[in-house]
Formats: C-alpha cells, structure tokens, sequence
C-alpha cells in the first residue's frame, strides 16, 4: 500500500486523538504560562489576569544579568568538556565488537535516564566528609584528613558533566557509526599514527556533527535545575533553578512565568543555530 | 600503545560514571543509620525498608503506577500520529511530530511550569491522574520516535500485497503492521517507563504537595535529614533501568534504535 494523501474525513481519524492530547496539554499550557508573564503578582502568592510587563523588567537587573551569564558560561563549559571526553571514547566505541558496544550503551542509558535527585544524592555522597573520595584519599596518605568538597563550583561542573556525558555520547554515537572506515585507514596507510589520523581527519570530518553536538549539550546543561542547587551554592544557581525557586518556593509565578518564556526563547535560538549548522553538514 | 591507551581511556570513564554508583551501593549496606564509606558493618534492611516502611512503600507505589499509566497513554498517543505519518501524504501534520518532539527538547522546567500553570488554571492543580497526563505529554517523545523508527523500517511491498489479496486496512493493521511494529511498541514503552520513574521537576510541580512519587521522596528526604533508603532507592533505580535496558538490547536492536534517536532530535 503506498502512501496516499487521506480522502475522506474519516482517514484523518487516527489523527484525532494524538492531536487533542498534544494541542489541549502542551499548547495551551504553554499559551497558559506565556499568559500568566504577563500577570500581576499579588501578595501571598497569588496572581490576577493583568498585562504589565513588571515581570519582564526584572530581568534588567544586575543579579539577573549575572545569573544569565552564569547560567549560560556553565552550560558552555558543561558542553566543552562533555564533547572533549565523549568524542575519542565515542569514536573508539564505534570500532568496537559489537557486544561491548551494547554493554556501554546500556550502562549509559541507564546512567542518563537517572533522577537529577539520584545523580545529586549520589556525588554529594562522594563529595562528602563522611562517605566521599577524600577517605580514600587519606587511606592512600595522599591527603592529610578528610573534607567536604561541596559546595563548590567544582561540585556543580562534575555533577553536570556527569548527567550530560552519556547523553553526548549518545548524540555523537550514529554520526561516528556512519563515518566512513576507509578515511582513517587512508590516513593509516599514508603513515599517520592513530591519534593523528583522529585529529586531522576524524575531527574536520565531523566538524558540523561537533559544532550541533556542543549546541545540543548547552541546552541540555541549560536545563539541568537540581543539580547547582544540592551540589553548589546560591551563587551557582542557573536561569532552570531559579525558575523552579521563583514558581515552588516564593511563590511568583509571574516572574517564574516571564523568565521560563525568556529560557525558551535562548533555547528556541540555540535550535535554530543547531539546524543551521545541521544543513551545512548536509550540504558539505 | 593505542590500545593500551584506548583500555586507560575506557577505564578512566567507567571509573567516573561508576564511582559514585559505588559509594551509594557501599552506603546502602551500612549497619546503622550513618552516612559512612566504606560501609561500617553489612545489612540489607535498608532495602527491605523500601517495601516494609509505609512511606518508602506508598512513594515506590506511587512511582511505579503513575510510570505504568503514563507510558502507556505516552505509547497510546504516538501509536496512531506515527502510524498516520507513515500511512498518508499530510505534510501538515508533521507539525503534530514537532509537538511531540518539542517537551523533551525543551528544558524540563519549561514543560513543568506549563503544565502547572495550566493545571492551577482549570482547577485540577494536585490531582494524582494530572501527574499520568503530564508524564505521557513530556515523555511522548520517545515511543514517537521508536515508532517512527519501527514504521520506516517496515517493507511497504509486503503491505502492498496483502492489499492485493484483499485484506482491507483493518486487517493489514493487526496481522501484518502490529506484529512488525511491535518490538518497537515495547522499547518506546519501556524508555517511557524507565524515565517516568524517575522524573522528578513535572512530577513535582504537577503533584509534588499532595502525593510523593520515590525521586520526590527521595528529595524531602535530602532536606530533612539523611536516611541510607536513599542510597537503596538509587540502587534499585539504576539496577531496575540497566535491566529493562538491557532486556531490550536483548531483543531488539540497540545501537539501530539509538541511531534513528539522537539523530531525530538534529
């Protein structure tokens, strides 16, 4: 049976109810929370059907502007790091026995469908005075006592690291299956040793892939909103954790509203950008 | 030389992504309620704490329910979008794939503000069947792609000649499209599953003051005070997810699967 455009109204029945489903709870949420950023706050955690823009102008504020920056240099440094290590580990992972391949893939998907509570829990235990690395640290007499090394900035980037790994890895994976044998071998055969046949053919060839690849993992960082919070301290908190402190515990949500429809749009750009540069790839 | 970098490389990762798995499992076998590595004494009540405390036992009842309920109306409603697009020529509905495609693309707290915005709205802000809606919109992503998946690899000519002998759509649909798209019927379930379980910001901002699903829990208890079910809770989670991962490595095609996944959300 080939695809045919539908005839009668009754072949756009199966449509019916995916599409009331996905129209009734994500437009019209989504319609909602743009809607209440535009509302007035009342006191007591309430808020009135208005249009004022009070919600939006806060963020011309110094601290806003510094969570910004802060939120979106995290995401960057999250993606660098994440794309630094998952590139060669990716790369070798395609070339191995198709077996292992499976192994890791499980381990990985199984790591990255983990809470950000778990994930959270989990390294603020092995950050930790009691339970964490530094024990180990001591036992070997590398260290003179154990210490507590959260919160810190250092806590937030390996927890983030962490949860984004596996999901860059996961990104790269069927760009480097596709990759051509042949235009390593080549570069084998011309006398170039494996690590230089990596960069100077495997990295150029998957340029476009790197660039989308580091754009995906920003936007993923960018919504990572346990982790600066159990891990780090209020002045690691990003845009994602002060949306969820603005609507659950100050009870603004205008304000939670007006900064999640700001989120959207950086992330909407960062779309667009990642397609751009998806075309190219295309085109190259 | 390579391969004995490629082995310090592939250990160095495993050693990162596992330690701090390690340190919970050693944790959670702790004799007396301390928070201490490695383990002072050996004891599994901390698992049995799970099942026997009533709050641990509603949370773990909770979770499981509202993964069960929201993965299978996630899979309800991507089952006739993915078979619609495969089926006919609508260019426009595409935008419905976008839809589905979008929740899981976005930052998570975007979609969670939504649907509390949108619950608190019409009235129903609370209630625990919201949280099953909620989950099913955020994760439909995953049984949509699958399924997508499972659609184009599906060989048109053997549909083509079964309408030739007669059998109409109905009857194409349950002997011939379902039993091919079935495997991937039952990978796009259990992503949705394994993620719904353990969700935390939808859930939170959905049902998070009348109901405690096990990463809520798990939360609270973070706040108030440390208690090693946590440490057993994550390693019933990771153990659950590597297993139901691996039974559909098992029997599926992994690699195949994630392929079409990563690259979908290009």
């Amino acid at each position: 049976m080939r695809r045919e455009p539908p005839q009668t109204l009754g072949d756009y029945a199966p449509l019916l109810f995916p599409a009331a489903m996905l129209t009734i709870f994500f437009v019209v949420p989504f319609g909602t929370m743009i809607a209440v950023s535009f509302f007035q706050r009342q006191q007591g955690g309430f808020y009135t059907p208005a249009f004022v823009f009070d919600n939006y102008a806060r963020f011309l504020s110094a601290f806003f502007g510094g969570v910004l920056g802060f939120s979106l240099l995290l995401a960057i440094t999250v993606a660098i790091c994440c794309v630094v290590l998952a590139l060669p580990f990716t790369y070798m992972l395609t070339r191995m026995a198709r077996k292992v391949q499976v192994v890791w893939l499980v381990a990985l998907l199984s790591i990255l469908s983990l809470s950000e509570v778990i994930i959270g829990f989990a390294w603020s235990t092995l950050f930790s005075r009691t339970a964490g690395i530094t024990n180990i640290l001591v036992a070997l007499g590398i260290m003179s006592e154990a210490k507590a090394l959260t919160p810190s900035f250092g806590a937030v980037l390996t927890g983030m690291v962490y949860q984004a790994f596996p999901y860059t890895v996961l990104v790269l994976f069927p760009a480097l299956v596709r990759l051509d044998p042949t235009l390593t071998e080549a570069a084998r055969t011309l006398g170039a040793s494996p690590l230089k046949a990596f960069f100077t053919v495997v990295v150029p060839a998957l340029r476009n892939t790197i660039t989308a690849t580091l754009i995906m993992v920003f936007i993923f960082a960018l919504g990572s909103y346990l982790l600066p919070q159990l891990l780090g301290r209020p002045q690691h908190w990003t845009l994602s954790v002060l949306i969820t402190d603005q609507a659950i515990y100050q009870s603004n949500m205008p304000f939670a509203a007006a900064m999640a429809v700001f989120l959207v749009l950086v992330t909407l750009g960062l779309v667009a950008l990642t397609v751009i540069a998806g075309r190219k790839g295309e085109a190259a | 030389m390579t391969s004995i970098f490629r082995k310090a490389y592939f250990f160095l990762i495993g050693l990162f992504l596992s330690l701090p798995l390690i340190v919970v499992a050693g944790v959670s076998v702790n004799a007396k309620q301390t928070l201490a590595f490695p383990p002072q004494g050996f004891s599994l009540s901390w698992y049995g704490e799970i099942f026997f405390n009533p709050e641990w036992r509603s949370a773990l009842f909770a979770s499981v329910t509202l993964a069960l309920l929201s993965a299978a109306l996630a899979v309800a409603i991507a089952l006739p979008l993915a078979w619609f697009l495969w089926r006919r020529i609508a260019p426009w509905a595409n935008i419905f794939q976008l839809l589905g495609v979008a929740p899981f693309t976005l930052p998570p707290v975007i979609t969670a503000l939504g649907l509390l915005t949108f619950w608190a709205t019409v009235g129903f802000y609370g209630q625990p069947w919201t949280a099953v809606v909620s989950h099913a919109i955020f994760f439909v992503t995953l049984p949509l792609v699958t399924l997508s998946l499972g659609f184009t690899s599906i060989d048109r000519s053997l549909v083509e000649a079964a309408a030739t002998m007669g059998a109409d759509e109905r009857t194409i649909f349950r002997t011939i499209v379902l039993p091919l798209i079935l495997p991937y019927i039952v990978s796009g379930y259990a992503f949705a599953f394994v993620l719904s379980l353990n969700e935390y910001i939808v859930a939170y901002m959905t049902v998070g003051f009348t109901m405690e699903t096990l990463p809520i829990k798990i939360f609270n208890a973070l706040r108030y005070g440390y208690t090693p079910t946590m440490a057993s809770v994550t390693v019933l989670f990771v153990t659950t997810a590597a297993v139901i991962f691996g039974l559909v490595a098992r029997f599926g095609d992994l690699p195949k699967l994630l392929g079409a996944m990563s690259s979908d959300g290009k």
